[in-house]
Formats: structure tokens, sequence, C-alpha cells
């Protein structure tokens, strides 16, 4: 029997219970559901929809557009995350050490961090402008003649690379900045006791005890570069001619340009599990590969 | 290397970091035909053409308080949402806890890409497409905030509540009085983050929202950089009321802000 004492506290947990449940669970379990669902079926949006199973999976993994999307999207992370972790690195190295003015140094490279993709995508869409934007007018003064840049294939997504490490970097700073500070003083100095150049402490004790606040970045932004959307939207719009089209852009395109929202919802729990093997796999990776203090 | 060059270098490298506000800035108060001309650095017709195209071709006003009022709307929404949840986890004992908060952290890992189809339907179904309303849906809960704050709920004095409870204070009494004070460097943490994340939201404005009447910033800034003749002051002028308040808010809680960035890589 659950007495007035047993009403009173459920009646007490689910008021701070629902308010977050409720919603979580309308608006991030069901539709998590509903797009397993709506993936077993050919819709459009509009007309009744029709079962058919695993049709839409099957159609996606031979589907020439979808593919090319995949290989944008890794084409944007193979040279994003080397070239934002690199950077984030260096910068952490550098403000790791003392001098005066480091504090506002190091919140001018977090600045664009905070800042929206869309203003970052925009700015950068406009210094690198082919034909009036100042990257070029520079590069034409040195007498080098600038490419297309978002505007042309070949140089549509490293724009968008550009644009991203340009706003990331800052964030990998702060994190690695984090890591190195958390390292023991004792076993720097027992390093340089022993003989070893600031090169070999760095690549033998310093690098090795960063691991953690390493992995840590680049899980992050494995994760963010599978999900890459808005700068390359807004910069490039996918194109010219869809050579730029993320796997994300390929979900948005599917269901409100090209009615398939059963590609669609399928193409988009592909993703997921793509993002899921790849943490996994990282977890595995990590155990072997990271050394804690 | 030594110190002074050490510094010498990142101070340069910072200056171009910034470069691209600098700009944008200096593009934005660029007089009409001059944008696309020589750039200089200092205009030679200086002016606030860019702003009066952006309040010609949108309706910014409305644009700029719709992102103002949906960022406070939602930031508001996930401080409640989140922080009475992370009471009940870490103070409340009832049955199936366990279970649920898992399924809370679950929620964690599905990405907006995979909701994005279903929740336009439900929100299709609920006839709220081109509404405020929609603009708000995915942001009333997250269980980031939850987990967030349930840390920090976690870690208060079990004595405080308790001497409370003595004094005859209730659940919701106590989570008024004690909790929420106790924890609101973790709310202003949150709180930040939830507002920037709503203000610079993108994919889910450009799935509901169809008319400018109901754009965000980011949507109405990215719509004009998609028209035919594209005009780089207004657009630079935009991307500065864009950056303001954030700026503002940077300004003010920088140290916070970078703080807590950098603790969520210590684990």
């Amino acid at each position: 029997m659950v007495g007035p004492r047993g009403v009173r506290k459920a009646a007490v947990v689910a008021l701070f219970l629902l308010p977050s449940a409720v919603p979580l669970l309308l608006f991030t379990i069901a539709p998590m559901f509903g797009a397993a669902w709506i993936s077993l079926h050919d819709w459009n949006l509009q007309s009744p929809m029709r079962w058919t199973g695993l049709d839409n999976y099957t159609r996606l993994l031979g589907d020439a557009a979808t593919r090319d999307a995949l290989l944008h999207t890794l084409y944007f992370l193979g040279l994003y995350l080397p070239l934002v972790y690199v950077l984030g690195l260096a910068l952490a190295v550098g403000l790791n050490r003392r001098f005066p003015g480091r504090s506002l140094v190091r919140s001018m490279y977090f600045l664009p961090v905070v800042t929206s993709w869309v203003v970052v995508a925009l700015t950068w869409k406009w210094l690198l402008n082919p034909a009036n934007g100042l990257v070029n007018h520079a590069l034409e003064a040195v007498g080098i003649p600038g490419p297309g840049w978002w505007a042309s294939a070949g140089w549509a997504i490293p724009s968008a690379v550009v644009a991203s490490v340009w706003k990331d970097a800052g964030f990998v700073m702060v994190i690695l900045l984090a890591g190195l500070q958390s390292i023991p003083e004792e076993y720097l100095e027992a390093a340089r006791l022993d003989g070893a150049s600031a090169w070999q402490t760095f690549w033998r004790v310093t690098f090795p005890l960063l691991t953690p606040s390493s992995y840590f970045v680049v899980v992050i932004s494995l994760i963010s570069g599978f999900q890459v959307f808005d700068q390359i939207y807004v910069m490039t719009g996918g194109g010219p001619a869809g050579a730029s089209r993320p796997l994300v852009q390929q979900i948005y395109d599917l269901t409100f340009r090209y009615g398939d929202a059963g590609g669609a919802s399928a193409l988009s729990l592909l993703l997921f599990a793509l993002i899921l093997v790849v943490t996994v796999v990282q977890q595995r990776l990590l155990r072997r590969w990271v050394t804690y203090v | 290397m030594s110190r002074r060059l050490l510094a010498a270098v990142l101070a340069v490298g910072a200056l171009l970091m910034i470069f691209p506000f600098v700009w944008t800035f200096v593009t934005s108060i660029t007089a009409g035909g001059d944008v696309l001309t020589t750039p200089r650095l200092i205009p030679e017709q200086a002016g606030l053409d860019g702003y009066r195209k952006l309040f010609e071709v949108l309706p910014f006003w409305r644009i700029t308080v719709n992102s103002l009022v949906l960022a406070v709307v939602s930031t508001a929404l996930l401080l409640i949402t989140s922080s009475t949840a992370a009471y009940a986890f870490a103070r409340l004992d009832f049955p199936g806890k366990n279970v649920v908060f898992v399924a809370y952290l679950a929620t964690l890992m599905i990405p907006m890409q995979v909701l994005v189809v279903p929740l336009f339907i439900e929100v299709r179904a609920f006839d709220l497409v081109d509404t405020y309303a929609s603009l708000i849906v995915p942001t009333i809960a997250s269980a980031f905030g939850v987990f967030l704050l349930r840390q920090s709920v976690a870690v208060l004095p079990r004595e405080l509540d308790e001497a409370a409870f003595v004094d005859g204070a209730g659940h919701i009494r106590i989570f008024l009085r004690i909790t929420l004070p106790l924890i609101r460097p973790a709310l202003v943490t949150y709180g930040l983050f939830a507002f920037m994340s709503s203000w610079n939201a993108f994919l889910w404005p450009l799935v509901v929202i169809r008319s400018r009447e109901f754009m965000t910033l980011p949507l109405g800034l990215a719509s004009l950089s998609g028209e035919y003749t594209v005009q780089w002051n207004a657009i630079m002028a935009g991307s500065v009321v864009s950056i303001v308040p954030i700026l503002a808010l940077y300004a003010v809680a920088q140290q916070h802000i970078v703080q807590s960035v950098a603790q969520a890589g210590l684990k």
C-alpha cells in the first residue's frame, strides 16, 4: 500500500524530475525511435508511409552522392584534425611559459571559440573571396595568383578547414594547456637533471603525460568533425555542384530537397553508428596509448 | 627559444588571430562601392551604409530581438529543468533512479542531425513550423546540463540539508534556499554556455523557420550571403551586431569560460 507519505514523496520526485524528463522523452528519445521507424519506410513527408524494410540502407550504401558526401566529410576531417591539433598544441606549449601579458594573449586566441559558426564562415567567406577578398589581394601583391577558394571545387573544403581551424585552435589550446599545467614539475626537472634536451623532454616526458588531454580533444574534434555542416553550408552551400557537400547536408538535402525522409533517416542513423564505432575504437586505443600520471 | 622571442611570436600570432574580427568591423563601416575595390584598413569613405542596408533588406530589429529572446528563454528553461533534475538525482531516492539516469546520459550521445527529420515531423504535427515555439522545443532540457549540475549538487555537504530537514523544511524549500545559492558558480557556467549555444544555433532554426519574421541572427545573416548580389558591408555589419553580445559576455566572464573549458579536459 502506498500511504499518503508515499504519494507525497512521489509528487516531490515528479516535481523535480518531470520538467526535464518529459521534454527529453518527447524531443530526444521519441524522435530517436522515430528516426529508426522512418528509416524503414519510403516516405516523402506528405503521402502515406510505405514499408520498405532495409531498402533505404542498402540503397544508400550504393548511392554515389552519399558516398561523395562521406568522402567530403572524411577529407575535411583529414585536413582539419591534424591542423587544429598541431596548432593548438604549439600554442599551448608556448603559453605554458610565463611572460607578461600571457593571459591577454590567451584570451585573444580563445576569442574565435565563442563566435558563432555562421559569423566565422561569413568572415572567412569574405576574407577568402576569390575576386575581392583580402587574402587574394595580399597574394596578388606578392605576385602569387590566388586560388578560387570556396568558389572552386578543389579549394572549397580546404577553405572551410581554414575557417574551422581558426575557430577551434583556441579550444584545443585551452584543453592542452590545462593538461600541460597538471604535469608535475618534478618529472620535467628529473629529465633535465638527466641531461635531456628540451626536445627530448618534450617527446619523452611532456607529450606522453599529455595523452589524456590529447585524447579528449581528439575525440571531441572527431565527433564534431563528422557532424560538420554550418561552416560548409554557409561558405559553399555544399558546392560548387556538390563538390563540398558533407554528410549532414546530405541528410538535410535528402529530406527537404529530394523528399526522401526515409533515406535521410537511414543516413542519419548510419552517421550516428559511425560516430559510435569511432568512439568505441578510440576507447580501445586509449587503453593502449594513454599514459596517466 | 628565448622567453622574449617566444612572447613576441605569440603576441604577433594573437594579433593575426583577432585580425579577422578587425577586418569584419572595417568592412562593416566601409561605404558602398569602396568595399569591392582595393581593400583599406582605414576606409576612404567610412559610413554606416552597411548597417542601414541591413535594416532595409531584413526586418533586422525583429531578428535581433528574436535571437535575444530565444537565447534568454532557452537559457532560463535549461537552468530550471537541469537544476531540478540535478537535485532529484543527487538528493532524492526513487525506484529505478539508476536506470533513469543512464537513460538521461544516453541522450547525450544522440547527435542533433539524427533528430532533425523526426523532430521536424513532430513540430509539424503540432502545427508549430515557423513559430517561436518550434525554435525552443529542442532546448527545453539537456542531459548535459543535468550531468554538469548534478556533480556540483552531489559534492555539497549533506549536513546542510539534514539541518534544514530537522527545522522542518521540505525538499522544495531546501532546493530553493540551500542548493541553488550554493551551486551558483555551476549555474553561471552552464548559463553562459547555454546562452552562447542558443545565440549561435543554426541547423535547427534552418529546418523549422521559413519566414523572415521568425528568423534568428545566424539564419538572417546566412540568408544574406546566399543572395545574388552579395552586399559584404551589410553582411559584416550583421556579423558585428551578432558578435557584440557574445563579446560583452566574454569580456565579463572570460576567466570563468576559459577555466571551465580547461576543466572539461582534466578528468
